[in-house]
């Protein structure tokens, strides 16, 4: 930064600006208070759009993916929930594991979850995912995904039925509304 | 010559199931593939020999989860025969019985992941509007909706229960008349027949050498079905044909699968009516003498299944070998690829009807 | 045109195949077990590949249906066990060969039939045993970089990852 010519004159590079001006900013809103009157107009809106809107990932891995299936079918039906599901982790909301992760997928299923933007949860679904399942002294499961993935819902079945399934979303519904995150989407 | 190899997998809509199908491509042909499984790998086998007989049953049903049904008793019967233990008849009967509605079902499965590869989500939805039915029915038989763990060494865990036969009858005279219209919908439609037909071809020398089973042998010309040529269970006593085509082609083996979905229904019907009266279980023993080895293989919805155990003195097995239908017509893709397009790829591979879990065990 | 597989007039019984392999490898085979449609044998290490293509070519077995191995750690010994089907004579035999335990190796049967192609890296990956002339012969099931054989009675099964 150069300030020679101050105050005629400022002088600093891109990155330098940008930091400076975000402080700038914060600090005006937050002292101003209007950082928080925008927050308390725009949560409950922001919440009732992330929650009716998950977008989760064509993701099926073993038998918990077929009642995943049958969930979309008619007689059950999750996409009057807003659950359509999307091919690419980066237009994701809901990363959905159904089925027991080995070795050889842990890796890729860890990019996949750091693919996805944020605002973003995970759902484990199923015995597999939750603990390792039925599979307790295989050498290649990995005894549950929340050893390498930050899980915030976890539906338990052996499968699960699409009940159930449908009954774990409507959780992560109500943990959404809870979070109550505004436009600035911090804490 | 812009050659290039892709990677289709482990995450893509197409693959049912967690597999990588690398394909080199020089333009828009496919002059490669290379299919990489191991994604679902449990060592199924090793855990199997830390169990009980009892308790792989369970096991078995989640080898392949489309049809599980049919796993789970090829292991019951795989057991019998090392055991060299004789099940009553009504049990037959209503393993036939059952066998045949999870055969249904997994079809409809089939069929409703084809719909969804090809982009017509129309199929899916009617599709498994009509699997439902019948898991109805194994529900009211033994509460479960996928993994049924309902066959056990010896016969099966409970009789059928009351108004089975009137259930059966009312689901089968709807879901014929709602199978010719989902048959009309693909069959009429010029973009699917467009799509699958003239693709995947495989002639019947390939396909018996590839150790090609199933509906894909059966697409091809070759007239082989174990329920026919080595039959067990019930099947010896019921009238069915054969289905198979000469096409080759994805829709020849798409054809066979929606003409055993018919001859279900005829096999279901014929054996509600012959059922007879009796046990629905014996007792088998508890152990098996070291080295005393059994085997069978059926006719799995996918191809032919096949298991071999061998006693070890106690109640655990000693081995359990699985052969998986499915891991087969994988190890042929490049034979079904080669000299295609990229976008043929989910046709073909959706008409070959492909479970991971027996895959990888 | 449609082939249709099942028994042709003629068609060899189980019974024919067994007198036809004992007729003709006496030395490398040892009939067990047979029944109409089953033949059961154990075929000896350095006799398999012969035994093989004649199966092929003369008794019309065309359909491998398993390659697979067993483990016998207190005797010593593997054995590798083949499947083999007969469309037309609806005939299955089972050929049992045993390998010493220190030196697992085989002939590949790849050569004759494609299908027995991934069930012989499957044995391999999960037994160790060499199957010699195999085109690729790599681990097909275990990630890359294991260096065990997850199969083999000496390898502990348990809780790894």
């Amino acid at each position: 930064m150069d300030l020679s010519l101050a105050p005629n004159a400022i002088a600093m590079s891109a990155q330098e600006f940008l930091a400076w001006s975000k402080d700038v900013m914060d600090q005006l809103l937050t002292a101003s208070g209007a950082k928080k009157a925008v927050d308390k107009i725009t949560a409950p809106i922001w919440s009732w759009a992330l929650r009716n809107a998950n977008y989760p990932l064509h993701f099926g891995v073993a038998c918990c993916a077929l009642e995943m299936a049958a969930a979309s079918g008619s007689r059950f039906d999750a996409e009057r929930l807003g659950m359509i599901y999307r091919s690419s982790p980066r237009q994701t909301d809901v990363l959905l594991i159904n089925g027991w992760v080995t070795a050889k997928l842990r890796p890729d299923l860890r990019r996949l979850y750091e693919q996805m933007a944020e605002p973003r949860w995970v759902v484990a679904m199923g015995e597999c995912a939750i603990s390792g399942g039925p599979w307790y002294d295989s050498y290649n499961v990995v005894q549950g995904v929340d050893t390498f993935i930050p899980v915030d819902i976890y539906i338990p079945g052996c499968p699960v039925r699409p009940e159930a399934m449908i009954d774990g979303f409507m959780k992560l519904h109500k943990k959404i509304h809870k979070e109550m995150k505004g436009t600035f989407l911090e804490d | 010559m812009a050659e290039m190899w892709l990677n289709m997998g482990p995450q893509h809509p197409m693959t049912h199931g967690l597999w990588n199908l690398r394909v080199k491509i020089d333009g828009e042909t496919i002059i490669q593939a290379e299919p990489i499984i191991g994604y679902l790998h449990r060592g199924w086998e090793k855990l199997a020999e830390n169990r009980m007989y009892p308790q792989i049953i369970p096991m078995a049903d989640r080898l392949c989860y489309g049809s599980s049904m049919s796993w789970s008793h090829l292991y019951c019967s795989t057991v019998e025969n090392m055991l060299e233990l004789e099940v009553p008849e009504r049990a037959k009967y209503i393993r036939t019985i059952v066998l045949e509605a999870q055969r249904i079902g997994s079809h409809l499965m089939w069929l409703a992941a084809l719909g969804t590869d090809l982009g017509s989500y129309t199929i899916f939805l009617y599709c498994v509007r009509e699997r439902e039915l019948f898991l109805d029915l194994m529900q009211n038989l033994c509460g479960a909706r996928l993994t049924y763990n309902y066959t056990r060494i010896g016969g099966v865990r409970n009789d059928v229960p009351a108004n089975f036969e009137r259930d059966f009858t009312r689901v089968l005279k709807v879901f014929e008349k709602r199978l010719a219209i989902v048959e009309a919908l693909c069959d009429e439609s010029a973009i699917f027949r467009m799509r699958m037909e003239d693709v995947g071809k495989l002639t019947a020398e390939q396909a018996k050498n590839l150790g090609v089973t199933g509906p894909n042998l059966r697409g091809s010309g070759v007239e082989y079905d174990i329920r026919k040529d080595d039959p067990y269970e019930a099947y010896s006593d019921i009238d069915f044909d054969v289905c198979y085509e000469t096409g080759c082609d994805a829709f020849a083996r798409y054809r066979v699968r929606v003409d055993e979905m018919y001859e279900s229904c005829k096999i279901i019907r014929q054996a509600i009516k012959k059922i007879p009266q009796g046990p629905y279980r014996v007792k088998p023993p508890r152990t098996a003498p070291k080295g005393k080895a059994g085997w069978a293989h059926v006719e799995d919805p996918r191809g032919e299944g096949f298991m071999y155990v061998i006693g070890n003195g106690d109640d655990h097995p000693y081995r359990l070998k699985v052969r998986s239908p499915v891991f087969v017509s994988v190890s042929a893709a490049p034979a079904y690829l080669v000299g295609y397009k990229i976008a043929d790829v989910p046709a073909i591979m959706g008409s070959i009807d492909m479970c991971l879990g027996e895959t990888d065990r | 045109m449609a082939q249709r597989a099942g028994l042709a007039a003629g068609g060899k019984t189980g019974e024919i195949v067994a007198k036809e392999l004992i007729d003709r490898f006496p030395e490398y085979v040892k009939i067990t077990k047979v029944t109409h449609n089953r033949v059961f044998a154990m075929v000896d290490k350095v006799g398999l590949l012969n035994v093989a293509k004649f199966m092929k070519d003369a008794l019309d077995f065309d359909h491998i249906t398993a390659v697979s191995g067993v483990d016998w750690l207190e005797e010593k010994k593997m054995w590798a066990v083949y499947h083999i089907t007969s469309y037309s004579n609806r005939v299955t035999a089972e050929m049992i060969v045993e390998l010493p335990r220190d030196k697992p190796e085989v002939d590949s049967v790849t050569p004759l039939w494609g299908g027995a192609n991934w069930h012989e890296r499957e044995t391999y990956d999960m037994f160790g045993i060499i199957f010699i002339g195999h085109p690729r012969l790599e681990r097909i099931l275990t990630p890359e970089g294991t260096d065990y054989f997850p199969y083999r009675k000496d390898f502990v099964g348990g809780r790894r990852v």
